[in-house]
C-alpha cells in the first residue's frame, strides 16, 4: 500500500543569540506553520533554543555522496590553504 | 500556621480558584492520554506537552487554593484524595478523547476561552493568581494556535477529516453553554476583583472562536438550553472513571515518590 506521508522539514535551532542556527534534525508536517510548532514540541522542550528555522527537505541541494572523490579529494594536499603557516601576533593567536 | 494570613474568607473566592485549578488538572489528564497513542510521533509530543502545561497550571492553581482554604491540604491531597462530586472543572474538560478531531475541536475551544481568562486574571486582585495568569497566558496563546491550526486543517481538510471534526463539534458545542452560566460564585468572584465572571467572557469567546470555525468550513450548531452542571460538582458519567486512573496509583501507595 503506498503511504502518503507528510512532507520532510528539516530542523534548525539557534541556542541562543548571536551563535548559529545549528541543525538538529527533522520532522514531518503538513504546512510551514505546523514545521515550526511540533519543532518547538520536539526540539525544544528543554530550553534547547530561542529560535528555529524550518527548511522543506525538498528545497535542500546535496552534493552526491558520489562525487566525493572529484568534489574534495583535490583539498587533501593543498594544506597551505590552512592558516597555520603565517606566524600570529600574539593578540590574535586565538584563530 | 504562618499561612492563615493568606486564608481567604471568602468561599466564592476558593471556589473559583478551585475551579481554575479542576478545569486545568482534568483537561491535562484527558490530554495525557494521548501519550503513546498519536497519529504521529510529533503530535504526540505536542500532545505531552500540552498535557504537562496544564498539570503544572493545575499544581499552582491547586497549592493556591490550598492556602486560600488554610486547612493544610497541599496540591497532591487536592488532585488525588477528592471525591467526584468535590470536583470543580467545567463538564467540557472530562469529555472522553473519542478521536484526534474531539481533542483538537475540545482543545480549541478550552484553549479559547483559557487565552481570554487567562488575559483578565492578569489584573486578579489576587496577587498570586495574577502571577499564575501571567505565566500560563504564554502557554494558552501557543494551544489556542495549535489546536486552532488543527481545527483548520481538520474542518477543510479531507472527506473523512471534515466528517470527524463536524461530529466532535456537534457533540460538544453543548458543553460550552456550561462555561458562561451566571451563578453566585462568579457573581462574588467578579465583586471582589478576583476575575471575571465566567458570563461576561462569552463575546469575545464568539468573536475568537467563530471566524476559525468558519475558516474550518464546520458548521456551528445551533444553541439549545443543554445544561450541564460539572462547575458545581455535577459530572458526567465519565470523570468516575478518569478519576480512577488518575487516583489510583496515590491511593494504593499513599505518600510514594519516585
Amino acid at each position: 500500500m503506498e503511504r502518503k506521508e507528510w512532507p520532510l522539514w528539516e530542523i534548525f535551532v539557534r541556542s541562543k543569540n548571536g551563535l548559529d542556527h545549528k541543525h538538529c534534525g527533522s520532522v514531518h508536517a503538513t504546512d510551514a506553520r505546523m514545521a515550526l510548532q511540533v519543532a518547538r514540541d520536539v526540539y525544544t522542550r528543554r530550553q534547547e533554543g530561542v529560535s528555529i528555522w524550518a527548511v522543506k527537505a525538498s528545497d535542500i541541494v546535496a552534493s552526491d555522496p558520489d562525487a566525493k572523490p572529484e568534489l574534495f579529494d583535490p583539498a587533501e594536499d593543498k594544506i597551505y590553504r590552512h592558516p597555520t603557516f603565517y606566524k600570529l601576533p600574539d593578540e590574535v593567536d586565538h584563530m | 500556621m504562618g499561612a492563615t494570613a493568606m486564608t481567604s474568607t471568602n468561599p466564592a473566592h476558593l471556589e473559583y480558584v478551585l475551579r481554575l485549578g479542576d478545569a486545568a488538572l482534568i483537561h491535562g489528564q484527558r490530554l495525557s492520554e494521548w501519550c503513546g497513542q498519536a497519529p504521529v510521533l510529533e503530535e504526540d509530543l505536542a500532545l505531552a506537552n500540552m498535557a504537562l502545561d496544564f498539570v503544572g497550571q493545575a499544581r499552582m492553581l491547586l497549592s493556591h487554593a490550598g492556602t486560600l482554604e488554610g486547612k493544610g491540604r497541599d496540591e497532591d491531597t487536592l488532585a488525588f484524595l477528592r471525591h467526584e462530586g468535590q470536583y470543580r472543572n467545567p463538564t467540557l474538560c472530562e469529555m472522553p478523547n473519542t478521536d484526534f478531531a474531539h481533542t483538537m475541536i475540545k482543545g480549541f475551544l478550552l484553549g479559547s476561552f483559557n487565552l481570554l481568562m487567562w488575559s483578565r486574571l492578569c489584573g486578579s486582585s489576587d496577587k498570586a493568581l495574577a502571577a499564575i495568569a501571567a505565566k500560563s497566558l504564554k502557554e494558552a496563546r501557543y494551544h489556542a494556535e495549535h489546536t486552532g491550526d488543527w481545527v483548520i486543517r481538520l474542518g477543510d481538510g479531507t472527506e473523512e477529516s471534515h466528517r470527524r471534526a463536524q461530529a466532535a463539534l456537534d457533540m460538544l458545542w453543548p458543553y460550552t453553554n456550561e462555561l458562561f452560566a451566571a451563578n453566585p460564585t462568579d457573581d462574588a468572584a467578579a465583586a471582589a476583583g478576583v476575575g471575571p465572571a465566567w458570563s461576561d467572557l462569552a463575546e469575545d469567546w464568539e468573536k475568537a472562536v467563530l471566524p476559525v470555525l468558519k475558516h474550518a468550513t464546520l458548521t456551528v450548531p445551533a444553541r439549545t438550553p443543554f445544561q450541564t452542571y460539572g462547575k458545581f460538582g455535577r459530572h458526567s458519567e465519565h470523570l468516575g472513571h478518569l478519576l480512577a486512573v488518575m487516583q489510583h496509583l496515590p491511593r494504593s501507595f499513599p505518600g510514594a515518590t519516585w
